[in-house]
């Protein structure tokens, strides 16, 4: 297998001087899923957003396919990564057909290939093209807005994917259908992806590689089960805040 | 009545028309200047203060008085309705450059992120994204300077640029209400006329709240 994503000794400070990534390495094995956990402010976005350069690194390099990030054009970079963000990164003023093939509009592709693929790909993530091409976003439900995101950052047939908790703001049961219909497709297409989220279930449940920040610095890159059983203390006191309900219901039972 | 109306009629609309073309050409100007201005400001924001705030006094000049600073320049002077022009001109600027820019400058930081990330050019993003999205922003502040500019043009009467104003500055000076009349109601519906074309269109613009009906 080879490196799809690797980051060597990145670094970003920010202008007033705050360190948000401190010195991370890392590698992502190609067609796998990378899930980057950590608490809000451990620079899992800041991360993230390295790879399509929405962030350039103080120091230290990032390579998508042994390529450095910073002498690929910019533009043509960017339309060769997917990227997917939490609930509002639809535009309110197109339809879903427009907004899945936008990439392909900006490449001015053909009317009739934008179209296709833009049904072809909401087809993919279960939404019936028919029913939901003419449709903006707040015609469509949550759970949907977020199938819409999907379609369009698979529009350009990215290699990679980044996602930005992109299931954050669903309620458990949406959350859990998209999370299965995502299993599908990437087990179908095998992108590399970055998923970064703060919900350990997810990351468990999606993630080939566990990978935790803390303060901007790497802490832990396991596989899920080595994750759960790690003794390494700050996995522990993640793994802990998640299982917090269920403690307290054994005890009860116990008592 | 009739009788009045078979004497001005002609005239009415003839000023009328001529109300139309002095504000629709300063509307132009102003368009075609304050739009851009507005974008590049949101480009540069550390300049956004200062240009609208010399938008904002040429509005507080007493008309009155800014056509009769206008008229004594030169190239100027020659027309009356070309002092006209560039007075409202002048007056129309704020209302469009400040919403243009507040228009973009209000668009979720979160769209604009997104757009860069798919990798659309500068250019794209305008056109495709900013563009579209604050048009209704855009379209409001050229229906408050539509109005406000109809209303002043009647005041271009005074430096005899015609329009509507000089029937009412003739029925002044004559003391006669009914031509005050002729040239009022007509400005006044043409105001409200305008008011609700361009508010039909900013409707039309206008873009749907996320989480309203699903």
């Amino acid at each position: 297998m080879s490196v799809a994503i690797e980051f060597r000794n990145v670094c970003f400070a920010t202008a007033e001087g705050r360190l948000l990534l401190d010195g991370i390495s890392l590698a992502v094995e190609e067609g796998t899923t990378t899930a980057v956990l950590g608490r809000s402010g451990s620079g899992k976005t800041t991360l993230l957003r390295t790879v399509n350069r929405m962030v350039e690194p103080t120091s230290g390099e990032v390579l998508v396919s042994g390529r450095s990030v910073r002498e690929a054009d910019l533009i043509a970079l960017r339309r060769s990564i997917g990227y997917v963000i939490q609930e509002t990164g639809l535009f309110p003023h197109m339809m879903a057909e427009r907004d899945v093939a936008l990439v392909l509009e900006a490449e001015s592709r053909p009317r009739e290939e934008r179209v296709r693929r833009s049904r072809a790909l909401l087809g993919a993530v279960g939404l019936e093209p028919e029913q939901f091409a003419g449709r903006y976003p707040h015609q469509l439900s949550g759970g949907q807005r977020q199938r819409v995101g999907l379609a369009r950052a698979l529009a350009a047939e990215p290699g990679v994917l980044l996602m930005d908790e992109p299931f954050g703001a669903l309620d458990p049961l949406t959350r859990a259908e998209m999370q299965d219909m995502m299993r599908g497709l990437m087990a179908r297409l095998k992108k590399t992806v970055l998923l970064v989220t703060h919900d350990l279930d997810e990351a468990l449940y999606l993630g080939d590689r566990i990978v935790l920040l803390s303060a901007g610095k790497l802490v832990a890159n396991l596989g899920p089960e080595e994750f759960l059983r790690s003794q390494q203390p700050e996995v522990e006191e993640y793994v802990r805040a998640f299982h917090r309900g269920e403690e307290r219901a054994a005890e009860e039972k116990r008592a | 009545m009739s009788g009045f109306l078979a004497q001005y009629g002609g005239e009415i609309a003839e000023l009328t028309v001529e109300h139309l073309w002095l504000t629709g050409a300063a509307m132009l100007f102003a368009t075609a200047i304050a739009v851009p201005v507005g974008v590049w400001l949101t480009r540069r924001p550390r300049w956004a203060k200062p240009v609208i705030g010399v938008a904002n006094v040429l509005q507080t000049i007493p008309s009155l008085a800014m056509f009769g600073f206008l008229l004594p320049l030169p190239w100027l002077g020659e027309r009356a309705a070309r002092v006209a022009i560039i007075a409202l001109t002048a007056y129309a600027l704020l209302p469009i450059l400040r919403n243009t820019y507040a228009g973009i400058q209000g668009i979720d930081r979160s769209l604009i992120e997104v757009a860069r990330a798919l990798g659309l050019t500068d250019a794209q993003r305008f056109f495709k994204v900013e563009l579209p999205l604050a048009a209704s922003f855009i379209l409001a502040g050229l229906r408050t300077a539509t109005v406000t500019c109809v209303g002043i043009a009647t005041i271009a009467a005074a430096v005899g640029a015609g329009g509507l104003g000089e029937l009412i500055f003739r029925g002044v000076a004559s003391v006669d209400n009914r031509l005050v009349l002729a040239g009022a109601i007509p400005a006044a519906l043409l105001a409200l006329v305008c008011d609700g074309a361009l508010g039909l269109m900013e409707r039309w613009f206008r873009i749907p709240a996320p989480g309203t009906a699903a």
